[in-house]
């Protein structure tokens, strides 16, 4: 008898140990999420189609639909019967520090992995890739970058095309004035009330604030693209264990056809709070992604 | 958490090609000072102005500078500036709307703050005067007209030096919140101070660094503006009253 119960208690020790992943114990992330129950999801407020408030201020899109299947993976690796999830809005320009300090645990939104953030914050496999191009006015005679010489441009502070159009004027003293909006709305509340010609900002957010304008049929997205971006979702720095959960999850989104769907839902369909199509179709970037998914940053 | 400290990053060259990060930093800084300052120069003017108009016997001013006082006073100053900087050209013509939101954003920001920070602080002035003023025992305003004063000789040379004197300590943090005040500014893209320092964390994801310099410019700025406001009390104190010898 005595036997018998010490091997029932080592086999399930044992079985335990088998079951609890490893780097569940090694994950400060993952060990905290289990420790409090609940995980804190970082969103952003206005960037449409990944992440942004509906009209019942719930948060809806792309990027979070596709946190939500990494946080369903994260409770099943758990193996947790109930897992609070606590929204977080951020912005461009405190998304990194909330990571850092453990406010967030996980932020998908619109946020580009670049060897610069690579150094303070962890990137999951990318989920979308863009390019960064112009919205103007269908009337307003601008093609392309060469047009906005000494015009008042529009870009959203913390970005990317922020620091890309900025360059382009002190490369090429094109004499533009640079306008840094607090975020994409401010920009193109800029851009629609004529203070600026253009709004500089990753394709899909362009699509996105078109989506939310008074007259759609108004605006165009124009111009070659300044540079591809990789968005990934942003984790803690050095937490493989937390990376290894969120990186399967999303890959197998992306390979096994749901993320397409999601896709889908989200570019080729009306969406809220318009009912707004934004007919983007997929790009070869974006097939290529699906196919093969990585963490690679492009610059 | 691992943060990665450079205190260095100021010295780089910034990913703009515009000088270094440390340049950014002293920009924001101009900006703020010349802002904050402006500003200022607005608010003493027009609070000492509505703040004596709050004090006289006509109905009608006085009760003209309690509405502006409690306008600016009762709007949150974020309201005003949206108010200044994204509503009122729209409510220009159409033409010289167009006109003015196709100028330089810079000019257009900087009006906007400096108008917004200088009414705001201007009704909280016209307060302090306001009770510097009542704060003088009525008599003194009596025997001015008693002497044969008019009503503008009395406060001219009887009340307004005694007023203007008392009021001074409490100016001082009117003019300390005027810098504070002005970091509402970047919400509109103006890149004072605190814009630049948001500007270098996005640039260069090293926040402590550039809230920590942010921080220290805002005190070198207000321990100079008190240290200065310190001896200036001194000068001014009316001996026999607070802060007087």
């Amino acid at each position: 008898m005595k036997r018998f119960a010490l091997i029932t208690t080592l086999a399930a020790v044992l079985s335990t140990t088998v079951a609890l992943p490893a780097h569940a114990d090694e994950s400060p992330t993952l060990k905290k999420i289990k420790e409090g129950g609940s995980i804190t999801l970082g969103h952003r407020e206005s960037s449409i189609p990944f992440s942004y408030y509906d009209d019942k201020q719930q948060v809806i899109g792309y990027s979070h639909e596709m946190m939500l299947k990494a946080v369903d993976a994260i409770k099943a690796e758990l193996k947790l019967a109930k897992l609070d999830t606590k929204l977080m809005p951020v912005t461009s320009a405190n998304r990194i520090t909330l990571i850092q300090n453990g406010t967030v645990d996980i932020e998908c939104g619109s946020t580009t992995n670049n060897l610069e953030r690579q150094k303070q914050v962890g990137f999951s496999s990318t989920i979308f890739v863009i390019g960064t191009r112009l919205m103007t006015k269908k009337t307003s005679g601008i093609n392309d970058f060469a047009d906005l010489a000494g015009k008042n441009v529009v870009t959203t502070a913390g970005t990317t095309s922020e620091r890309l159009i900025r360059r382009m004027n002190e490369d090429k003293k094109m004499g533009m004035n640079v306008i840094s909006a607090k975020d994409h709305g401010e920009a193109f509340l800029t851009l629609e009330t004529g203070r600026a010609v253009a709004f500089m900002m990753d394709d899909a957010l362009l699509y996105g604030e078109m989506a939310k304008a008074r007259k759609p049929a108004d605006w165009t997205v124009v111009g070659t693209a300044q540079s591809k971006e990789a968005y990934g979702c942003m984790l803690r720095k050095d937490d493989p264990g937390f990376k290894k959960v969120v990186d399967a999850a999303l890959n197998k989104a992306m390979t096994s056809g749901d993320a397409e769907k999601i896709y889908a839902k989200w570019f080729m369909n009306p969406i809220p709070p318009k009912g707004l199509n934004l007919n983007m179709p997929l790009s070869d970037d974006m097939k290529a992604l699906y196919k093969a998914p990585n963490d690679k940053a492009y610059e | 958490m691992n943060y990665q400290w450079n205190w260095a990053v100021f010295l780089q060259p910034s990913a703009t090609g515009d000088g270094s990060y440390l340049d950014w930093m002293l920009s924001g800084f101009k900006m703020t000072i010349s802002l904050s300052l402006t500003a200022w120069i607005i608010a003493l003017l027009l609070g000492a102005l509505v703040g004596v108009l709050r004090t006289v016997p006509n109905r009608l001013l006085s009760g003209l500078a309690t509405a502006y006082v409690e306008m600016f006073r009762n709007v949150p100053l974020l309201v005003q500036l949206f108010i200044w900087y994204f509503v009122l050209p729209e409510l220009l013509p159409v033409s010289i709307g167009d006109a003015y939101k196709q100028a330089n954003p810079v000019v257009q920001q900087f009006l906007a703050s400096v108008v917004c920070l200088g009414l705001f602080t201007s009704a909280r002035v016209a307060e302090q005067v306001r009770a510097g003023i009542n704060s003088l025992p009525r008599g003194q305003k009596n025997a001015g007209l008693a002497l044969g004063f008019t009503l503008p000789q009395t406060y001219r040379y009887v009340m307004l030096p005694m007023a203007f004197r008392l009021v001074v300590p409490p100016l001082t943090s009117e003019f300390l919140n005027v810098f504070k005040n002005s970091a509402v500014c970047s919400t509109i893209g103006l890149l004072e101070l605190a814009a630049q320092g948001r500007q270098l964390v996005d640039y260069t994801a090293q926040p402590f660094e550039s809230f920590i310099a942010v921080t220290v410019s805002y005190i070198i700025i207000n321990v100079t503006v008190m240290t200065l406001m310190h001896k200036f009390e001194k000068r001014i104190a009316v001996p026999g009253y607070i802060g007087g010898k």
